[in-house]
């Protein structure tokens, strides 16, 4: 959506150049770069342990590199002062892979802690919001009144991209939004994120090991091995001749999963 | 992000309105619009028509607002509509309708609300409590039965485990016991001192010391000082425990949380809160006897001979026989609360407070109960 929001950013939104990362002495991320462009839906994959969430909590500023630089919006978040890192902070939203959600609070509550951190609005301005979002991620009214324990694995992942959309963000993280869900609630999930990501025009970056999610709703897939990512559409990453990509995505459950698209190609 | 302005402009043509929305209608931007447009006066208008030609930027909340107004509008019997919506805004136009929310029941809640919450307050609290005490004996009726297992078969009591949880309620409690039971003993010498003195009956400061120390304070002190550091340590270890589902995952390798868990707190405690008592009490005479000798000038062989003449052979004992109780009362409160958590972080702190309270609570109804019979039986 080219509307006045994002019509300043015809750079990418985030843009990675040589990251390093260590954690506890071992390096997860050596000269890593990466691009996503405004719009579109990145996909990261990777084995356990290579890093994956890092990438996602170095990007975002929950933890830091031992060197490179991370734009977000343009802006190296390291150097920003703490009232335009809030100010940043606004423009994107974070789903945590179990949502992540304050457990003393109700969902609706939970959904205007963003609103009332960063914006001065009226009480019932901010509840007919929560109900809004509780309906935009197909949540039922009267969830809004539930404390996270009450909720299912699923629904909870709803309120968090609730909360995560509190502020109409330009730009979503999502961590492993579909992992503990059974299938049809995951494609549920898929469906409900490429759908908003249409409608509101979001840049969406999305660690996951689904890779029903990858072929469904994901228009680049970063690859992450040998602590860098290989970048490609679904497609070009079927060719790549990396020993772990084509392990990833040819054996049992990478075919079972892409089967439908792969005899397409083919035919 | 630059907040942007947003606005409308009211034209009327003919029985018409027109609402021209201009601008970025933003959530950052929103809150001046969300009275102005509550207050829009149709005046008489049959209908109603937001032309969105000039709107730069809009976002959910946005798209929400122009739809509540719709609502409210047709509500009042005005047709409205929206035009002219820009190609861009289409799609989340269409999305946020399609999920309208309800309109919010919150306003009619209100009205007896507080007394009848306060009343109802009182009396969920009444009977948590009742059920609280049931549930408590429950407990313990099952940790005996656990006890009574492992008596017959005394290996299956976790040897390691008992020692590392002397070790961590006995051992370490040593310096925070000793300093607090030396200035209890160090205060109410003085203090007492300082009271009899009216009389010429400074040496009785010894008397009281030693009868109060002995009999009531040291036990109960320690008693209370065990019951914040190791009961609030029981319930939040077992409730992390309960929150990442490692209980369930012991119950079903066919282990039971009482007996390894449990029994382990609840004997390492029984058996350490004595000494610690006994630690208390030797600590504050040797406070009181420092005090005695640096500011009354009654040298140590003097208060030992009062000290002697004071207390009976079992006035040590009188205080030490309440000491197991105590423990095996803070240990069941503290574990059974720590299984009660559920699998939320805010549990682990409400059920952690509230068995600090609650053993603290019985620790010194037991105190009482103790008081009462042994002046019964005229001890």
């Amino acid at each position: 959506m080219s509307d006045g929001r994002s019509g300043e950013l015809a750079a990418p939104i985030i843009h990675v150049r040589g990251l390093v990362t260590r954690i506890g002495g071992r390096v997860l991320h050596e000269n890593l770069d990466l691009d996503v462009h405004p719009g579109e839906v990145l996909g990261v994959v990777g084995g356990s342990g290579s890093g994956k969430s890092v990438l996602l909590r170095t990007i975002v500023g929950l933890a830091r590199p031992v060197a490179g630089e991370v734009e977000v919006f343009g802006e190296a978040l390291r150097l920003l002062s703490d009232a335009r890192r809030r100010a940043l902070e606004a423009r994107w939203g974070v789903l945590f892979q179990d949502g992540a959600l304050f457990s003393s609070m109700t969902v609706a509550q939970n959904i205007a802690v963003p609103l009332r951190e960063q914006l001065y609005l009226p009480q019932r301005l901010m509840d007919e919001i929560a109900a809004l979002k509780i309906a935009l991620v197909g949540l039922p009214p009267d969830a809004g009144a539930k404390f996270p324990a009450e909720l299912s694995g699923g629904m909870r992942k709803r309120a968090g991209l609730a909360r995560a959309l509190a502020l109409d963000p330009q730009l979503l993280f999502l961590d492993e939004p579909t992992a503990g869900l059974d299938p049809i609630a995951a494609g549920d999930f898929d469906t409900l994120i490429r759908d908003l990501q249409t409608s509101l025009g979001l840049t969406v970056f999305m660690v996951t090991h689904d890779l029903d999610s990858l072929a469904a709703i994901c228009d680049r897939i970063a690859v992450l091995v040998d602590k860098r990512l290989i970048i490609g559409t679904m497609a070009e990453l079927l060719r790549h001749p990396d020993p772990w990509i084509q392990a990833y995505f040819h054996g049992p459950r990478g075919r079972a999963a892409l089967g439908e698209r792969m005899t397409s190609s083919g035919g | 992000m630059k907040p942007g302005y947003g606005g409308f402009d009211t034209v009327r043509q003919g029985d018409r309105l027109v609402l021209q929305a201009m601008g970025h209608w933003l959530v950052a931007s929103v809150a001046a619009l969300d009275a102005g447009l509550r207050g829009i006066e149709t005046a008489g208008a049959r209908s109603v028509l937001f032309d969105l030609s000039h709107i730069e930027g809009l976002d959910t909340v946005g798209a929400w607002l122009l739809l509540r107004t719709c609502r409210a509008f047709e509500r009042r019997g005005v047709a409205a509509s929206i035009e002219n919506v820009p190609e861009a805004f289409g799609p989340l136009l269409d999305q946020v309708a399609r999920n309208e929310p309800s309109p919010p029941a919150a306003a009619r809640r209100r009205l007896h609300h507080t007394v009848l919450e306060g009343i109802q307050f009182v009396g969920e609290a009444t009977v948590e409590l009742l059920l609280m005490a049931r549930e408590l004996l429950n407990f313990f009726g099952l940790v005996c039965v656990t006890m009574m297992r492992v008596w017959w078969q005394p290996s299956r009591l976790r040897v390691a485990s008992l020692v590392a949880q002397m070790q961590r309620t006995g051992v370490s409690a040593l310096p925070i016991v000793g300093l607090l039971s030396f200035l209890i003993g160090v205060v109410l010498t003085f203090q007492g001192a300082d009271q009899l003195r009216r009389f010429g009956a400074e040496i009785f400061a010894v008397n009281l010391l030693g009868i109060g120390v002995l009999r009531e304070l040291g036990g109960l002190m320690t008693a209370v000082i065990v019951a914040g550091r190791s009961g609030s340590a029981f319930t939040a270890e077992l409730g992390a425990m309960q929150v990442n589902e490692e209980i369930d995952a012991m119950r079903t390798l066919g282990l039971d949380p009482v007996e390894i868990l449990v029994l382990p707190r609840l004997f390492g405690l029984f058996l350490v809160l004595p000494l610690l008592t006994f630690y208390a009490d030797v600590m504050a005479l040797i406070g009181g006897a420092l005090m005695s000798w640096a500011a009354l000038g009654i040298p140590l062989a003097a208060f030992l001979r009062q000290l002697h003449d004071a207390i009976l052979g079992w006035t040590l004992w009188l205080g030490l026989v309440k000491a197991p109780f105590f423990a095996a009362t803070i240990a069941l409160v503290g574990c059974h609360a720590g299984l009660r958590v559920s699998r939320s972080a805010e549990s682990v702190g409400r059920l952690t407070t509230l068995s600090v309270v609650q053993s603290i609570f019985l620790v010194i109804v037991i105190d009482a109960l103790f008081s009462i019979l042994f002046s019964t039986l005229h001890v």
